[in-house]
């Protein structure tokens, strides 16, 4: 009882939540270009359904390649680093001053660079996912226990074989933890590029939906573009924590 | 089966593990290391499996220990945990290249010589303490090595479950005949494994006695006479070589 009652309380939380929302919008007769209510919201995505569904998916379609593109990259960074000491002491504060510089200084630049305007959203979004899954993953590889190191050793293991069978297996839980913060990570530096993107002439996705609509004073269709945004990182954080359980259990399980 | 010539460890920090340990082992001795936490015993064992070098000194081998000549059990069990029982026995072979056909008789020959025969496809989670450090013996056995090192192996299990594991360690080795190296801090234990106890002095480690017991076997192995004699004898011994012990 407890426990489905905790299980609940996100969604009766922020079903209270929207209904006060509405409630006061009503009460106050705010108009809907200052604060519109839930209910215009959902009206302004029905009568806009087509094109912010396009501009969804063309979103997710940068994310997604993104998340796939900083997976190779991060991990095959990770096994160089964890190969090579030089190459570790060589790439590694690169990696972390391209982390710690905003991309939103560094999008314009690749929005001129590169020509191909998905391919520079897609550019964009992997500097800002790739980080989690190399540090992530370059722990993991760090953290095999010595004994097993030792016992491969004593076995005559070639690296490859030591790599296979023991450094990527071990660093797995590690891998798929940056991988979930990667996700969401994608999802942010897709709406950035496209934010400095849209302002260049192109635009498909969801930023540039929210850009446009705000110089439309269409503020109910910014908020549904802004709720896609919002549940699109929910479900991506969401499935790569099951993934991640998911895999886990079944690799592991008794 | 090998001869320390006054073997010496000194760490690049300037700690001095090891001194001038000289013994000579016969193939199928049970040799406890018996020493106190930092006495440098698991160094002796690193030693031997060429795991580190020495600093001074020579170990000289009868037949030098290739890939495989030599099983060694960590004090944790230290298994894969995504891979089965039987999948942890296989990994020294696979390493060294044996098809897995080719390897099945002898990784089921090992898993149940360690009575874990019914547990091949289980997976470590699914197992308790005892019965992972089994599948870990099991491991070091699986390409009958000449030599077996263990390293504390039982120190993290209980005393129920530990008792069990030194019987059928003992009878394993009664019945296979290999030479075993076994370091452990537990007088009990060294008194009543082992046939050969090299007691060693507090850091830097020295060979403070060497012993060779012959407790009667049997059931009553560890609570005979002779075994609660070398208990108090290995005991005396400690006093001497321990630094403000009374």
């Amino acid at each position: 009882m407890n426990k489905t009652i905790e299980r609940l309380a996100p969604y009766i939380f922020g079903l209270i939540a929207l209904g006060g929302w509405q409630g006061l919008v009503w009460a106050l007769g705010v108009p809907p270009y200052v604060l519109p209510g839930p209910i215009a919201i959902a009206q302004a995505y029905l009568d806009g359904h087509a094109v912010l569904n396009q501009a969804l998916l063309s979103t997710l379609s940068v994310t997604f390649v993104a998340l796939g593109a900083a997976t190779v990259l991060g991990v095959a960074l990770a096994v160089a680093m964890a190969a090579s000491p030089l190459f570790r002491a060589a790439i590694q504060p690169w990696a972390v001053i391209l982390q710690v510089t905003p991309i939103v200084a560094i999008a314009p630049f690749i929005i001129i660079w590169v020509n191909q305007p998905f391919l520079a959203l897609v550019v964009c979004a992997v500097i800002v996912a790739f980080f989690p899954i190399l540090s992530n993953t370059a722990a993991g590889l760090a953290s095999t226990p010595p004994e097993l190191r030792d016992l491969f050793r004593l076995n005559g293991a070639t690296r490859w074989q030591t790599l296979t069978l023991l450094s990527l297996p071990a660093a797995l839980p590690s891998f798929l933890t940056g991988l979930r913060i990667s996700g969401t990570l994608a999802l942010v530096g897709a709406v950035v590029a496209e934010f400095v993107a849209g302002s260049g002439g192109f635009a498909s996705g969801l930023a540039y939906r929210i850009i446009e609509a705000s110089y439309r004073l269409e503020i109910p269709r910014m908020f549904a573009a802004l709720v896609l945004l919002g549940l699109s990182g929910i479900v991506i954080y969401a499935a790569l924590g099951w993934l991640e359980t998911a895999l886990l259990r079944r690799r592991d399980g008794a | 089966m090998f001869s320390l010539r006054s073997v010496a460890k000194t760490y690049p920090n300037a700690t001095v593990a090891l001194e001038g340990i000289t013994a000579d082992i016969a193939p199928g001795e049970f040799v406890a290391l018996l020493g106190p936490s930092g006495c440098g015993k698991s160094t002796l064992l690193r030693l031997l499996a060429g795991l580190e070098a020495p600093s001074a000194g020579e170990i000289e081998w009868e037949h030098r220990p290739g890939p495989g000549d030599i099983g060694f059990v960590f004090q944790d069990a230290t298994l894969l945990p995504w891979a089965s029982a039987e999948e942890n026995v296989y990994l020294p072979l696979r390493l060294r290249g044996v098809e897995r056909a080719a390897a099945a008789p002898r990784v089921a020959a090992a898993l149940s010589q360690v009575g874990l025969g019914e547990f091949a496809k289980a997976k470590p989670r699914g197992l308790s303490g005892g019965m992972k450090m089994r599948v870990s013996i099991a491991r070091a056995l699986v390409s009958d090595p000449m030599l077996l090192l263990m390293d504390e192996p039982f120190a993290a299990l209980d005393e129920f479950t530990r008792h069990k594991l030194q019987d059928d360690l003992h009878a394993l080795w009664r019945r296979s005949g290999k030479t075993v190296v076994f370091v452990t801090h537990s007088i009990y234990e060294a008194a009543y494994l082992a046939n050969r106890i090299l007691v060693l002095s507090p850091r830097p480690g020295r060979i403070a006695a060497d012993l060779r017991p012959s407790i009667p076997e049997g059931t009553h192995r560890r609570t005979s006479a002779a075994y609660t004699d070398l208990v108090a004898e290995i005991t005396g011994t400690f006093q001497r070589v321990m630094p403000g012990h009374e």
